[in-house]
């Protein structure tokens, strides 16, 4: 479905140098040579810090943005030559803008998108009371679009971006600012969507919620390079996350003494064990029990969070080294 | 008395900010005051002496009209306050220990600064050396600069009248209109009012927009001095406090509305 | 071709019967566009109350520029106006949420808002028109006859022109709506007057760099039999569709590559 090259794009940011009129002249890598290929019926999350390149690889995928370098294919054709050829096969959601008119009621809206797209009349009808019923949207399709919430402009937005039925759906940032509640039916949704029609998905997003609720592939992306690409299990053990046992010994003491295990923290009774990478924790804690009146045992998966960052920093600690 | 500086300070801060937007303002004008001021001269050829101008007063009217556009915000039809109304953002506005009015004046004064000496000095200089017309004496400079902070006295007071307005109103667009075409022709910036024959002249001469543009334009002109002088700058300044009161009754009223109503 | 007028034409309809939705609202703006539009008119005849003659030319001679000038700036105003509002559409982002869908953004950006209070500029034009071919003292002659639609036409393209030039202008200075609208505006404005009065510089700029007398002036010449006070040879007077056909390919060609700069720097 989306096939990436090599890419590059490279932004031109010309400043005045404080109140002196002289203009500096940088050059910027947002996309430093990306590739990779993304299937159908693919859900793919796209992750990384503020101005890493999320933007402009989605720009670049869509057509917005022509690439500096490299070959950029999607759904057969190439976005910057095929703009409105590739318009009618994918759908795209801003999450901080709407697509939607702002002085329209939202129903008045999906019409304008029904013309724009040629979607004929009774396939219109049909898809939109389909969404109408699975999004519910029906209390507020009357109501110009600028006086919804976020949450029902987001279901909105949803809405305009299927009606054409398309195989791909991009959505960058689908659930910045939503309540709980709104974020959960969009997550609902975009899963089914995904599970029983076979769209792929491809979204950018802060929030790892939305990455641990759906996407079965993560890709990171830091400055403007692909700092990891694969499944969510597996970018826990690359960013070098380690397990942690919290154990609850009968009375406070020195650190635990176990091979291969090092001991994070102490505080009283309670210790904090890392396991390392490949080895079992159930081996650790017969191990321990073993050796130790243990009085209680928690294993705590790395968060997912915490793995990100990491991730980050690393990126950062080795461009610092770079410069 | 600070905080309303701050608010002035903050206005021109933030116009002052949109360079390209200024610069590209200043070219219409000024290439507005070119056209105005060859029809004007088309005009004089025909009549010389026409309202006691002659043709160099009349090309400097020209441009000074285009000159006052900016501080006088001719095409705005109200202010910013009008999209906090729609948003009912104002609420917050009421709720601030400071007046409403007086904020909204303090930063409508702000932007009329920046307005006058970054959009209004360019278009005038640029008329003036165009067509040589030289600029007057140092008192008459003062004089026009008094009048023409009346002018923007005014201009606030009358936007901010349609601004409130739309406490009332559910589309406040019409209005918008209805001010911007009364601006545009009572106040002189399609032709001078000394032209606009018999009791048309002598309305349009002594309705409030004639405040905004005619009157500093005069006075840069010279027409007006001594007694004469203090005579416009108490015209101008009655409109100001007349409209001026109304504002604050309307915000009062609007106050009263929003309490009851809610936004 | 055919495609984007269709497209275009749903679009309108559809903001169209959004704002029908509210009469009152839409006839009070009908209205107040009228009253805008009259404002120049108003000034002629406050220019006629004190002269028989501008610059040679009576009331009715400039009645009929100022016709020929509004009728087909209105229309190219109601066609293409909202273009001028691209500067901001870039600002905004939201110009990246046309280039998403399958119509040219042009098109989207020329139906937003369409409602027929776009009309309130046509119809006093139309009206002075009417009452200006009426009392204007001519000779009518077949050709003569035919230029009348000849120039509007023209006229109608060389501002349709105008308005995406000075679209695609925003591209490159992005705050640059107010000067744009000194061509825009201002030759609407400048065309409804004699164009010798103003400066001989000033008009052959406006003859040779923006085509603005090739919107009634030089043909309005021809109909009201006068010599081109500027010596300009006779072919000039026949010069206008041909001039729109140029600036409609260089307007073509001002738009892609604004866009094609748009898509290539980022913004």
């Amino acid at each position: 479905m989306i096939e990436m090259r090599d890419v590059s794009r490279t932004f031109v940011i010309r400043s005045r140098d404080g109140r002196r009129l002289r203009r500096s002249r940088t050059v910027v890598r947002a996309v430093d040579g990306i590739s990779f290929t993304i299937g159908a019926g693919e859900f793919v999350g796209y992750l990384g810090p503020n101005g890493a390149g999320k933007s402009t690889t989605i720009k670049m995928l869509t057509g917005i943005l022509a690439a500096s370098a490299g070959s950029v294919r999607v759904a057969g054709l190439d976005p910057a030559r095929q703009r409105t050829a590739l318009a009618r096969r994918i759908g795209v959601v801003f999450g901080q803008r709407t697509t939607l008119w702002w002085d329209l009621p939202l129903r008045d809206s999906l019409t304008l998108i029904r013309h724009l797209y040629r979607v004929d009349a009774a396939a219109h009808r049909a898809r939109l009371a389909e969404l109408t019923e699975v999004l519910d949207l029906g209390p507020f399709l009357g109501t110009p679009v600028r006086q919804l919430s976020l949450g029902q402009r987001m279901r909105g937005d949803l809405a305009a971006a299927l009606l054409h039925d398309p195989p791909l759906l991009v959505l960058d940032e689908p659930t910045i600012g939503l309540d709980v509640i709104s974020k959960a039916t969009v997550r609902g949704f975009l899963e089914r969507r995904n599970a029983e029609q076979g769209t792929t998905v491809v979204l950018t997003t802060h929030d790892l919620g939305d990455i641990e609720r759906l996407c079965r592939r993560v890709m990171v992306i830091d400055h403007g390079r692909l700092a990891y690409d694969g499944g969510l299990d597996r970018l826990r053990a690359t960013a070098g996350a380690q397990r942690v046992l919290v154990v609850d010994l009968a009375r406070p003491g020195e650190p635990v003494d176990l091979p291969g295990v090092s001991v994070m923290r102490v505080e009283g009774p309670r210790q904090w064990l890392a396991i390392p990478q490949g080895s079992s924790a159930a081996a650790v804690i017969a191990e321990l029990t073993g050796r130790y009146e243990v009085r209680d045992i928690a294993l705590r998966e790395p968060d997912i969070e915490d793995v990100i960052t990491r991730l980050y920093r690393a990126g950062r600690g080795s461009r610092e080294a770079v410069q | 008395m600070g905080v309303y500086l701050r608010v002035a300070g903050y206005a021109f801060r933030r116009y002052s900010t949109y360079r390209v937007a200024t610069a590209s303002a200043v070219v219409t004008n000024t290439v507005f005051g070119f056209l105005r001021a060859y029809i004007l001269i088309a005009l004089w050829q025909a009549r010389p002496q026409l309202g006691g101008y002659d043709v160099a007063d009349a090309v400097a009217f020209s441009f000074l009209t285009q000159a006052l556009i900016g501080p006088v915000n001719v095409f705005a039809g109200s202010l910013e306050l009008t999209g906090r109304i729609r948003t009912g953002d104002v609420a917050v506005d009421l709720h601030r220990p400071v007046d409403l009015q007086g904020w909204w004046l303090a930063d409508d004064l702000g932007r009329a600064v920046f307005a006058l000496v970054f959009r209004g000095v360019p278009t005038l200089a640029a008329g003036m050396v165009a067509f040589g017309i030289p600029l007057p004496g140092p008192a008459t400079l003062a004089a026009f600069l008094g009048s023409a902070a009346l002018a923007v006295l005014v201009g606030f007071a009358l936007r901010y009248l349609v601004s409130l307005c739309c406490f009332w109103l559910g589309d406040e667009r019409g209005l918008h209109t209805v001010s911007t075409v009364s601006t545009m022709f009572f106040s002189g910036m399609i032709l001078p009012l000394v032209v606009f024959p018999g009791p048309l002249g002598e309305v349009a001469r002594a309705l409030p927009w004639a405040a905004l543009i005619q009157v500093p334009a005069d006075v840069f002109l010279g027409r007006h001095t001594g007694t004469g002088l203090l005579g416009v700058y108490a015209f101008q300044a009655a409109w100001a406090v007349a409209l001026l009161g109304a504002g604050r009754a309307l915000t009062r009223a609007a106050r009263h509305r929003l309490m009851i109503h809610g936004g | 071709m055919a495609e984007a007028l269709r497209v275009y034409a749903l679009l309108a309809w559809t903001w169209t019967r959004a704002a029908a939705q509210y009469p009152v609202s839409m006839i009070m703006l009908t209205l107040t566009t009228v009253a805008l539009t009259l404002l120049d008119l108003a000034a002629i005849a406050l220019i006629f109350v004190h002269t028989d003659r501008l610059a040679g030319f009576s009331g009715t001679e400039v009645m009929f520029l100022y016709a020929t000038s509004l009728v087909p700036f209105a229309m190219a105003d109601i066609v293409l106006g909202t273009a001028e509002r691209l500067g901001q559409h870039v600002r905004e982002g939201s110009l990246d949420t046309m280039l998403v869908r399958p119509v040219s953004p042009l098109i989207q950006l020329a139906t937003e808002d369409f409602t027929p209070r776009r009309l309130g500029k046509l119809l006093p034009g139309v009206v002075v028109l009417a009452v200006a071919l009426e009392r204007a003292d001519v000779d009518w002659t077949p050709g003569r006859i035919v230029m009348i639609p000849l120039m509007l036409v023209s006229g109608t393209l060389i501002f349709g022109a105008l308005w995406v030039i000075t679209a695609a202008f925003q591209f490159v200075v992005v705050d640059g709506r107010e000067a744009t609208s000194s061509v825009t505006y201002g030759g609407a404005f400048l065309t409804q007057y004699p164009m010798h009065i103003f400066g001989r510089d000033f008009v052959r700029t406006l003859t040779f760099v923006l085509p603005l007398a090739f919107v009634n002036w030089q043909p309005a010449l021809y109909v009201l039999d006068r010599p081109d006070p500027h010596g300009l040879p006779a072919a000039a007077r026949f010069a206008s569709p041909a001039v729109a056909a140029v600036l409609c390919v260089l307007a073509a060609l001002a738009w892609r590559a604004g866009l094609r700069r748009y898509r290539s720097t980022g913004n």
